[in-house]
């Protein structure tokens, strides 16, 4: 079974002007289907940008990177956007909801970018926010829920489409404890229930028992590989 | 597609009022612009589009109406024997001094026809008759110009250029592109007004027998006279307009007023629209970094501004209904025909999708990665 996704000796270099920068040096790393990864280290230490690597946002300057056994490294540019929609679903620190659309329109608004439309969509978004326990905010908007209650609508949202990968840049930053818990517990359902593989960017120590494994970056390589620390 | 242009759009209540502020205000002027261009246009060549003839005979090199020059009307009996000619009549159209009883003047262009076959005389006659305009000094004027004119009631006698004029009649609607008005009388009184000899006219209007070709009617005249040019009324109600709108620069004043109209309403839409972007970039950048394509994003942005092309064009028609009909009883009446509507709203659309280009290209250039940024 390939793994959900696959890095090899990714470099990235950012150029600014005539400085370049290079932020990745050489990773290697490896998401199985059906694990939680956290992703943690310094702020700098190039988690984010090897995140949006994986989530074909960023182009790697050099090495491979295989969503689903698929090579994306070597896409054109105008590919990505393709591979994202079909393989990717994305939570933000922020949530990034749309604030003038319903909960049930934020979601449709995803489905939507996937062919999905019309009853169809509405049944599906009311499907996946029964899955994040939100079936009732149907109507509501965003700027009516508790942060705890839109970090799960952005989790509906990025089910839409049943993505294979789900990647969550500091999901629990902006959520206190209880709601934080909640999140990653349904992240950790994610994968191990349905098989997806699920990276967390955090700086969150709360999170840590959420984890299948915890890799740990610093100054561009990843330095400690570790296994879960609590049951 | 979950409605997240209208959404957008609806959102900032005050923006939303600037944008269609913007639009209503470009689409008014722009209105009021070009209906005034086709007003006078339309005004520049009445008395020939309203002649119902198919032939102007003219002195030669008559560039347009105001400057016909004198010839023997010796020629009418030429134009009569022509075969092809159902009817010829002699007619007048030439500047001349009004003078009220009090003693001020005021210039007007007499227009002299004959009464008794109506060619060439006055329509919209809201008093009196076309008839009476048979007996001698009678006249006929516009209400609009009856002020300046200074007649308060039908019946009252003025001088022009020194002779007697009675208004017998008036008309309504009948506009001079000059603002010199119209008075309209039978031919003989017009000879006298405009100091012609007995044997003078200043045009000969030719009506073809039914069927007849035209085009050999025109050419076999201008064999047949000299000294004169034999024009259809198209050619010289263009020759007209032309030189009123363009050769004057009149009406290339007023199209510049309408381009500067379209130019304001594009900025202030372009203004709106990219406020209303950049309101909205992070939830772009989010569509982008979930895999929307550019193209999908475009459809948001054009879609909010073709919403408030729609919206803003229709107040903007709302106001322009009474700009209009207020300009019906002033001296430059503003047309606003159903043609015109139309393309207007085309036009609308068009600086509200170009007004978006700016926004578009903004989003174009967004790096979806600034979703992960704080």
């Amino acid at each position: 079974m390939n793994p959900a996704i696959s890095v090899r000796d990714v470099t990235k270099v950012f150029v600014d002007g005539s400085n370049q920068v290079p932020v990745l040096h050489g990773v290697d790393f490896d998401v199985e289907q059906g694990e939680v990864v956290l992703l943690m280290g310094p702020s700098g230490s190039g988690k984010t940008t090897l995140l949006s690597i994986m989530g074909c946002i960023l182009r790697a300057t050099s090495g491979s990177v295989k969503i689903a056994g698929r090579e994306v490294a070597n896409l054109d540019e105008r590919e990505l956007p393709g591979v994202r929609l079909k393989n990717i679903g994305f939570i933000f620190q922020g949530f990034n909801l749309f604030p003038t659309l319903t909960v049930g329109e934020n979601v449709e608004l995803a489905l939507d970018l996937k062919g999905i439309r019309g009853a169809k969509a509405k049944d599906e978004s009311r499907r996946l926010l029964e899955q994040v326990g939100l079936a009732a905010k149907y109507d509501a908007f965003p700027s009516d829920l508790s942060g705890g209650q839109k970090q799960r609508v952005a989790i509906a949202r990025a089910l839409s489409g049943s993505p294979s990968v789900i990647l969550a840049d500091e999901p629990t930053a902006a959520l206190d404890s209880h709601s934080g818990r909640n999140v990653m517990e349904m992240m950790r359902d994610l994968a191990h229930k349905n098989g997806r593989g699920v990276v967390v960017v955090t700086h969150d120590s709360r999170v840590l028992e959420f984890g299948d494994r915890i890799v740990q970056m610093e100054d561009g390589r990843i330095v400690e590989v570790a296994a879960e620390v609590a049951a | 597609m979950p409605p997240l242009a209208q959404r957008n759009l609806m959102h900032d209540k005050v923006r939303l009022a600037v944008t269609l502020t913007g639009i209503v205000f470009a689409v008014v002027l722009i209105v009021v612009e070009m209906g005034l261009f086709l007003g006078f246009t339309v005004t520049t060549s009445s008395i020939i589009d309203k002649s119902n003839v198919d032939l102007w005979i003219v002195s030669q090199h008559t560039p347009y109406i105001e400057q016909g020059a004198a010839f023997s009307e010796r020629k009418l009996y030429q134009v009569l024997a022509t075969p092809g000619v159902a009817s010829a009549e002699r007619y007048i159209v030439r500047f001349a001094q009004w003078k009220t009883p009090n003693g001020s003047e005021q210039s007007v262009q007499v227009v002299g026809f004959n009464p008794y076959t109506g060619v060439g005389g006055p329509w919209n006659v809201v008093q009196g008759d076309v008839n009476d305009l048979k007996t001698p000094d009678a006249v006929m004027v516009d209400e609009l110009y009856a002020k300046k004119l200074g007649v308060t009631r039908m019946g009252e006698v003025f001088e022009i250029d020194g002779r007697r004029a009675r208004v017998v009649g008036f008309t309504r609607g009948i506009r001079a592109f000059t603002t010199t008005p119209y008075v309209f009388t039978s031919f003989k009184n017009a000879q006298g007004y405009a100091r012609l000899q007995e044997d003078q006219t200043l045009f000969i209007l030719v009506r073809a027998v039914p069927d007849a070709d035209l085009k050999a009617l025109q050419q076999s005249l201008n064999s047949r006279l000299r000294d004169v040019d034999v024009l259809t009324a198209a050619k010289f109600s263009s020759m007209t307009r032309i030189y009123w709108m363009f050769t004057t620069g009149a009406g290339v004043a007023v199209l510049i007023a309408a381009l500067l109209g379209l130019v304001v309403g594009v900025v202030v839409v372009a203004q709106t629209i990219y406020a209303t972007t950049m309101d909205h970039i992070r939830e772009y950048g989010t569509l982008k970094a979930m895999g929307a394509p550019n193209s999908y994003i475009y459809k948001v942005i054009i879609t909010q501004a073709g919403i408030a092309a729609v919206v803003g064009y229709g107040l903007a028609m709302f106001v322009s209904f009474f700009v209009v009909r207020a300009s019906q009883t002033g001296g430059a009446a503003i047309l606003l025909p159903l043609p015109m509507a139309v393309g207007i709203f085309f036009l609308t659309l068009l600086m509200c999708v170009t007004a978006a280009v700016v926004s578009i290209n903004k989003v174009t250039s967004l790096d979806p990665a600034m979703v992960f940024r704080g």
